[in-house]
């Protein structure tokens, strides 16, 4: 008598398990009891026991691959039982287990043809088909230029309601060209090469759910750290005496600071794409321009690699074009983390808003001079309010930290920006 | 003494309905009521009120049947019968709740309850015992409202000649003159059952028009049809004097600037009720009240004190019985650990029983002016409508406002014959965020009433047939 062996729930909230490694291989013989795979569940990795004695005679799922509760992952059988109508029925019944087994699975599928998945309601796993939605939700989603598709919903079973599309539209600017940005352009993305896709984790697909969940569609929290930034002013002073070639902004400086961490911290560079995570090993990065149309986000690519008299020169380029509404759109899609700086207007400190499919925005506040404690005295020092906004479905509070640690240390040492 | 996993304090709408789902979910289930199963609604409210406008409106279609080619006889009204009737109702529905308790194995309680520590409840009973029952999980409190007259303004309820609809609905006869002070929908509904029962009715308003709290359309239109009918309606009337004597009623109104007095049998004061949140140990047990006397609750029907939930008239505005019910079930789905639907507190929807009925959900036309939003009206009146001919019912009309651009739904406004059961398809409409367009797809069955919803629609895109 053959025993199909069940993706089982192992933990109450499980719907789904990513299989990491078989410990049986198919041919072995196996009793009731026997740990025949290891499952990753939404909470731990777990022991898959085997419920029936014989021979694992077949294995229907690879390694790494993800299926939910209740699928059949193999088949213990006698030795010469007929187990070809088994295996011909579970596969025919299986199809909702979708490969995931490493980063290369993903490397086939062009970038800009990689679907933009919702992530469904509270019930519902994460699915690929049409995006449920109200009829007004689509109405307004079509007048306002918003993707469905990238709006996770909160009405009943995961659906798109009015309010979904709402609070995405008022995303503000970062919204409103969120469909534009939410693909690459293929010509400057090569997979596995520019980026890296990572399939997402049971814990990373519970912390992505609860947290969308409990805050609405891109569940951000506010990290907020004060540089000091006289070295930097003293740097500056310095270059600007060298005469005009030399002569840079506090933003440029900035800009430098945050896409030299960046390339250290691909963590914070990355994409939600719903169903993964795209890290990038390249630092494009938006800079936020307010318009009289309204912000616009043009992208300084590479903007690692650039020094910063070129750095300074592209900025300003882009931004005189911005407001001249003379960008092309490639000059506005394809980044990768975005800075917002309002300092020239003297905002102490601000939050900004994060540019989806983006994970992080740093929003630069006005330097100021500030009373400090220097070696037990009283001094005034030139200091800095930066804030970062994360998505913590990406971006832990802890990671996020250590990227602020790292531009700390730069902005504090300017002279890091050489190396 | 017993324990229970849910106790709920009250058997009105909001608690039985919370009560019956808490034990089909498996939980244990006390129910604390002094009076009968189904509270104010079943007994003092909803059913025994519309029982009456059965009648009334009995009486008023009579009045045409010959039109219709029946002859009857001599009419000859009587009040007592159909309040006996109406009780007969309430007592049969009220009954039908003690049915759905046994067959869920809810328990009811018969008596006073008073919270105490711990989860506690003291329930003194109808025959001096007292008792005392411990919830595991939650105390649910849905204690109600009652009328609690206007002694401002010199009504002191009396249950003779200054009555409430309690008393109303168990006069013997219909008085020969009453004022109902009031015209909300309460108001409106008495002033319909009086009027079709032969007495003189006046309809008093503060507010400059009845129904204040409806669509300014739907005001005038029934305002038009109780002048009709010889109801007189004073909006904008400030009751600036009252003396209740022995055998009446003498009114001093202001209306438009002038000063007019008004002797009466009885005065109905259909305004103002009053949360039951007095002597059932809230303050002991640090249950909060708001400014306007609800007991505070979050959006998750929690009060301030841990474990003690408060749902129905208690918790906050809208009093409605079906506000309440809808409380019972989410509390109860709550305590149970289940997901819920969390209420959507701008999609109830509005009956008024009277004849014309009225019905409404969302926004009125001056609530979307107010808001400045960009709306379109469609408008389609009964009087055009082949079914509402047929019944000889033609007042009233549907009214839909809609936003001009993306067509949502923003408030629709029935006045007619039915109109209590035609506004879901609004509801359910909005609640499923369909606009005009979805339901102007849906084929709607010739000849009915619901064309007119749809008219109404297609008039708001500027393309009505049938006007």
């Amino acid at each position: 008598m053959a025993t199909k062996v069940f993706m089982e729930a192992l933990s109450p909230t499980m719907e789904e398990g990513r299989l990491i490694k078989w410990n049986t291989p198919e041919g072995a013989a196996v009793r009731s009891g026997d740990v025949l795979a290891e499952v990753e569940t939404d909470k731990a990795v777990m022991e898959l026991v085997a419920r029936g004695d014989g021979v694992l005679r077949k294995q229907l799922v690879a390694e790494g691959t993800t299926a939910p509760v209740g699928t059949v992952v193999g088949v213990i059988a006698a030795a010469d039982e007929d187990i070809a109508a088994l295996i011909s029925g579970a596969a025919a019944a299986a199809p909702a287990a979708t490969a995931v087994s490493g980063a290369t699975a993903f490397a086939a599928a062009p970038a800009a043809a990689a679907p933009i998945v919702a992530t469904s309601g509270p019930d519902t796993p994460v699915s690929t088909g049409p995006t449920r939605s109200s009829p007004l939700a689509r109405r307004l989603a079509r007048a306002s230029g918003v993707d469905l598709g990238a709006i996770a919903g909160s009405g009943p079973g995961g659906r798109v309601i009015k309010r979904d599309v709402e609070a995405a539209v008022s995303g503000g600017g970062a919204a409103a060209v969120s469909s534009a940005v939410s693909r690459l352009p293929s010509t400057v993305s090569v997979p596995g090469v520019d980026f890296t896709d990572q399939p997402l984790t049971q814990i990373r697909k519970t912390i992505a759910k609860r947290l969308s969940e409990s805050i609405g569609p891109i569940p951000t929290f506010y990290l907020t750290a004060e540089f000091d930034m006289t070295r930097a002013v003293e740097m500056r002073a310095q270059a600007a005496a060298l005469g005009d070639d030399f002569k840079v902004s506090f933003n440029d400086i900035i800009l430098k600071a945050v896409a030299t961490a960046l390339a250290a911290h691909p963590e914070v560079n990355a994409h939600w794409l719903g169903d993964r995570i795209r890290f990038f090993n390249r630092v494009h990065l938006g800079m936020a321009v307010a318009t009289d149309d309204g912000l616009i986000v043009p992208v300084i690519f590479d903007a690692d690699q650039k020094g910063l008299r070129e750095l300074s020169h592209e900025s300003r380029e882009l931004a005189a074009k911005a407001r001249e509404r003379k960008l092309t759109p490639e000059q506005y899609t394809g980044s990768t983390f975005s800075v917002s700086n309002l300092g020239m207007m003297q905002i102490g400190q601000f939050t900004a808003i994060i540019n989806p499919p983006e994970c992080g925005i740093l929003a630069i506040g006005a330097l100021e001079d500030t009373p400090v404690v220097v070696d037990g005295a009283i001094t005034v020092r030139k200091r800095l309010r930066v804030t970062m906004s994360c998505d913590h479905r990406v971006i832990d509070g802890a990671i996020g930290a250590r990227f602020l640690q790292d531009l700390r240390r730069m902005l504090e040492n300017p002279l890091m920006l050489v190396f | 003494m017993a324990n229970f996993d849910v106790i709920f304090v009250g058997g009105g709408p909001a608690g039985y309905v919370g009560a019956i789902r808490a034990a089909q979910l498996g939980l244990t289930v006390g129910v604390i009521e002094r009076e009968g199963l189904g509270g104010t609604c079943v007994l003092w409210g909803c059913i025994p009120a519309k029982a009456l406008l059965e009648s009334s409106h009995m009486a008023n279609r009579l009045k045409h049947a010959a039109e219709f080619g029946v002859k009857v006889g001599d009419i000859t009204l009587d009040f007592g019968v159909a309040m006996k009737r109406s009780r007969d109702v309430s007592t049969k529905n009220s009954k039908g709740v003690e049915f759905l308790f046994k067959k869920n194995k809810v328990t009811w309680i018969k008596g006073t309850g008073v919270l105490g520590a711990g989860k506690t409840v003291k329930v003194t009973t109808a025959d001096g015992k007292s008792e005392t029952h411990t919830a595991a999980k939650a105390l649910v409190i849905g204690t109600g409202s009652r009328v609690k007259g206007l002694p401002q303004a010199g009504l002191e309820l009396n249950k003779t000649t200054v009555i409430s609809s309690d008393d109303a609905l168990v006069l013997e006869k219909a008085p020969k003159s009453l004022a109902v002070v009031g015209a909300g929908a309460v108001g409106c509904e008495f002033a319909d059952v009086f009027n079709a029962f032969g007495t003189k009715v006046t309809l008093i308003e503060v507010m400059p028009r009845i129904l204040p709290l409806e669509d300014e359309d739907s005001s005038a239109e029934v305002a038009r049809s109780f002048k009709k009918r010889g109801i007189d309606v004073l909006a904008g009337a400030k009751l600036s004097g009252a003396k209740a004597g022995k055998d009446g009623v003498t009114l001093t109104l202001e209306v438009g600037g002038k000063s007019q007095g008004l002797v009466v049998d009885k005065v109905l004061v259909a305004a103002g009720r009053a949360t039951n949140v007095e002597n059932i140990g809230l303050k002991e047990v640090s249950v909060q009240l708001t400014e306007g006397g609800f007991i505070k609750v979050n959006d998750k029907l929690e009060t301030t004190a841990k474990g003690i939930y408060a749902i129905g008239d208690v918790a906050g505005p809208p009093m409605l019985a079906h506000k309440g019910e809808r409380e019972g079930l989410i509390v109860a789905e709550i305590i149970a650990g289940h997901r819920h639907h969390p209420i959507n507190y701008g999609n109830i929807p509005n009956c008024t029983y009277c004849h014309p009925e009225v019905a409404s959900i969302g926004l009125t036309e001056t609530q979307c002016k107010e808001k400045k939003l960009d709306y379109k009206v469609g408008k389609f009146p009964f009087s055009a409508n082949g079914r509402a001919r047929t019944a000889g019912e033609t007042e009233g009309f549907v009214k839909i406002i809609r936003d001009a651009k993306y067509g949502e739904i923003l408030g629709a406004h029935l006045v007619g014959p039915h109109v209590t059961e035609l506004i879901h398809e609004l509801v359910v409409a909005r609640e499923n965020e369909f606009t005009v367009e979805e339901i102007d797809l849906a084929i709607h069955a010739h000849p009915t009433l619901s064309e007119a919803v749809a008219e109404a629609v297609l008039d708001s895109m500027g393309k009505m047939v049938h006007a």
